[in-house]
């Protein structure tokens, strides 16, 4: 008999977030993924500033709370303390990852620092209350860009595997999603991999799980779902931006999906 | 006994170099000492300066204001300390470089052509060990033995064959009359 | 005794860091302290240990904030521009009770300011530097033999008491060449077992962090870290007296200055009068008991700084304003000389009867 359980890598407490969100989705397949590898006893978490700033509260390994977008250096002192024996991941929203951490994100990656990013990408400032992020949407609307997102007077969003693909440095890069079953099985394979290619000492790999905020994007989740698709993609096309080991070395070779 | 020392010229006439030199001897002899250079920007030309005390108390202040020494290796140096130096203290002049003559009267001066007397040695760049060789002879405390051991902590073991040319350079200073 | 070398301040400190166990450094460069990261450089690949030129001051003290989370002896160091980029940090430590070592060798300020000595970083150093309630143990060498001695006493008492030791040292200490003799009886590092270093499935989590939403739960947090700052302002404070016995005037400097200074009291001595010098050699907990004491018979202290007047505020406090404190200092990377200090505890002798 297969009885659908809790990964162990997950500690039996309630989630705090919001009904719909897809943060619980994505701590399960981190959960899996290192339940899977059998990491547990030697994995330790960077939990970072914003939703998922209590993530530390769910994971069942060791956990780090960063200064917010400081996850990335704080994983790379962690690595370093005893390369050969632990595996660390980061967990980041995009205020954290791409906003205030940006410096952070590329130098790990430029460094090709042998640790696990997982980037949640849902276009807004969520534990403040909806604030405009760095992969807002144009025209999105949000608290600090009432009008929608004007490009002319704040910039345009920021791709964040696009970027780094650029770069010599990192492994891995790739954008996935978890609106519907075959997503999130998709996504699965792609955290997994990301670990596994620390096990393996090939290096910096990021994982962006392009994520939903029902709550703030002031929609009912299935709605929040439907917009991914319909707005999030067209603009952070799913795929493979950078795999050293399989040849995809750049935007130019990049295998995006059609959707 | 105290002595404050001021090494003064270029940076890269090897101020801060001969000023080590110094300090380890009087550290090998069993004294206090203390060696601060200036620290600025520029990493060559530029005015540069060294402050060496060796005494047999403990080391105050490190900062050298009135030296009973001054090692001056080019005009610059010599019209801005040439005043500093305490009465009765001494002035050592690189005076193939500098042309004027000190016009204290209070003071010893020693005018020593280092430049060409390196030259001639064939290590033209080792004018300030020169001026070293020279001040310690001033002071008869031109110590073969501490000399050789101070230029063997200072000179790394992969330019061993700088250390003859050193030990040279400052024997020619030593035996230097005007 | 180990024989004694001559090093500079900046080197003695990675060198004394290394003997202490340390093998994980992370910096940026600035002046005046970039000696360390060289040495650190040149050293840590040898010996199997981490050298790391980070992106900036902000990620090299939070790799730091790693290391330390992972239970290992780890350390930082920069000038004031780069420390108060590194305040955040420095918050986060002290609000997850990490230990570590930060070094700031001082220039002066504010903004850019310029690359000379300066002492003007008492206050950051000493109130904590960043946000919220804390301290961090504050060491002020004055001599290249103390940026060794206070390296290792800094790492030690990181450790004991789970919190950042700066060593507040300054531009002069830090370039200069001085004998230095590395002959330490260490310390056993302390187990722990609150360390980050996987569970190996055999303990419950642990979690380094600094988060407390309960506001009853935060208070508590901080009200039982000052409960450790009052044992270590009990055990740790250090100052060094000299002739201060029958003393009708103290001078009252750290560092450098504490090193002018004291050629000023050895020739205002000569000259009979009684001065003597009180250097504070940690600037937190501030060595508050020898200050009052020196009241008792004090008529007159001189705080001489690198700064416009810090810790003439700490003096005053610690002798609860029984005896006038005046100041005697230069900023912006000028050093008081000996004959300013002196002159200045000439006239204090002068007014002394008045």
């Amino acid at each position: 008999m297969i009885v659908f359980d809790r990964p162990k890598a997950l500690l039996d407490v309630p989630f705090h977030y919001c009904p719909g969100c897809t943060h619980g989705i994505i701590h399960r397949l981190v959960a899996e993924a290192i339940d899977e590898l059998g990491i547990e006893g030697k994995t330790v978490g960077i939990a970072p500033v914003g939703c998922s700033v209590m993530a530390y509260d769910y994971f069942a390994c060791d956990m780090i709370e960063a200064a917010h977008g400081r996850a990335p250096a704080v994983a790379t002192g962690v690595k370093r303390s005893d390369p050969d024996n632990l595996i660390v991941f980061t967990y980041q929203g995009d205020g954290d990852l791409a906003s205030i951490g940006t410096a952070e994100t590329v130098h790990a990656a430029a460094r090709n620092e042998n640790i696990t990013v997982i980037f949640i990408n849902n276009a807004i400032y969520g534990m403040t209350g909806g604030q405009m992020a760095p992969t807002s949407l144009p025209g999105q609307v949000t608290q600090t860009s009432p009008y929608g997102r004007d490009v002319k007077a704040c910039g345009y969003p920021v791709r964040i595997c696009e970027m780094l693909s650029e770069l010599e440095g990192p492994e891995y890069l790739e954008r996935v999603t978890v609106n519907s079953v075959a997503n999130v099985r998709k996504a699965k394979a792609a955290i997994k991999k990301a670990f596994q290619n620390q096990i393996d000492g090939k290096g910096f790999s990021l994982v962006e799980v392009i994520s939903s905020c029902p709550t703030n994007w002031g929609m009912t989740p299935k709605e929040a779902l439907k917009w991914i698709d319909d707005n999030m993609i067209p603009y952070y096309p799913l795929g493979v931006y950078k795999d050293r080991s399989a040849g995809i070395l750049g935007a130019a070779d990049a295998k995006k999906e059609a959707k | 006994m105290t002595r404050e020392y001021l090494f003064a010229g270029f940076g890269g006439q090897g101020l801060l170099f001969s000023g080590k030199v110094l300090a380890y001897k009087g550290l090998i002899e069993d004294k206090n000492v203390s060696w601060l250079p200036s620290y600025g920007p520029e990493m060559r030309g530029g005015t540069a300066n060294c402050s060496v005390i060796v005494s047999d108390d403990p080391v105050g202040a490190p900062i050298v204001l009135n030296p009973d020494v001054l090692v001056a290796m080019n005009l610059p140096s010599l019209d801005k300390y040439e005043s500093a130096v305490r009465p009765g203290g001494t002035i050592l002049v690189e005076s193939s470089l500098i042309a004027r003559k000190v016009t204290r009267t209070d003071v010893n001066v020693y005018y020593v052509p280092a430049t060409k007397l390196a030259e001639e040695v064939g290590a033209p760049q080792l004018a300030n060990m020169i001026l070293v060789g020279k001040m310690l002879s001033v002071f008869g405390e031109y110590n073969e033995e501490t000399v050789s051991a101070a230029l063997e902590k200072c000179i790394s073991a992969r330019h061993a064959d700088m250390l003859e040319l050193n030990r040279k350079a400052m024997e020619t200073g030593k035996n230097y009359t005007e | 005794m180990a024989e004694k070398v001559l090093m500079k301040g900046n080197e003695a400190i990675a060198e004394a860091a290394i003997q202490a166990g340390c093998r994980h450094y992370f910096g940026y460069p600035i002046t005046p302290q970039t000696e360390i990261a060289a040495y650190m450089a040149k050293r840590m690949p040898k010996i199997g240990g981490t050298f790391l030129q980070a992106e900036s001051e902000i990620a090299a003290i939070n790799m730091v904030y790693g290391v330390s989370s992972a239970g290992k002896r780890v350390m930082t160091s920069s000038s004031s521009p780069g420390i108060s980029l590194k305040s955040e940090g420095l918050s986060y430590l002290a609000g997850s009770d990490l230990p570590a070592l930060v070094v700031n060798a001082q220039r002066g300020g504010p903004g850019l300011g310029g690359i000379q000595p300066s002492q003007s970083d008492y206050f950051q150093a000493t109130r904590g530097g960043g946000h919220g309630d804390y301290h961090m143990i504050v060491l002020a060498p004055s001599s290249v033999q103390e940026m060794a001695d206070l390296t290792i006493r800094g790492f030690e008492l990181a450790d004991e008491y789970r919190m950042t030791a700066m060593i507040l040292a300054d531009g002069t200490i830090g370039q200069m060449m001085e004998p230095v003799s590395f002959d330490f009886k260490f310390k056993e590092v302390p187990e722990k077992p609150w360390a980050t270093t996987g569970t190996k499935n055999a303990r419950k989590h642990n979690v380094v962090n600094s988060l407390y939403l309960n506001p009853e739960q935060l208070e508590k947090t901080n009200i039982e870290r000052y409960q450790r700052y009052e044992i270590i302002k009990e055990k740790e404070a250090m100052a060094e007296e000299y002739l201060t016995e029958d003393a009708d005037i103290i001078v009252a400097a750290f560092g450098i200055a504490a090193r002018v200074s004291k050629n000023a009291v050895n020739a205002a001595r000569a000259e009979g009068i009684k001065v003597g010098l009180i250097r504070p050699i940690t600037l937190w907990p501030f060595p508050e008991k020898v200050f009052a004491k020196a009241a008792d018979h004090a008529k007159k202290i001189i705080s001489v700084e690198l700064s416009m007047g810090q810790m003439i505020e700490d003096v005053r406090l610690a002798t609860a304003c029984r005896v006038p404190v005046e100041l005697c200092s230069r900023v912006g990377g000028m050093i008081p000389s000996p004959d300013q200090v002196y002159n200045a505890i000439v006239e204090a002798a002068r007014k002394g009867g008045e």
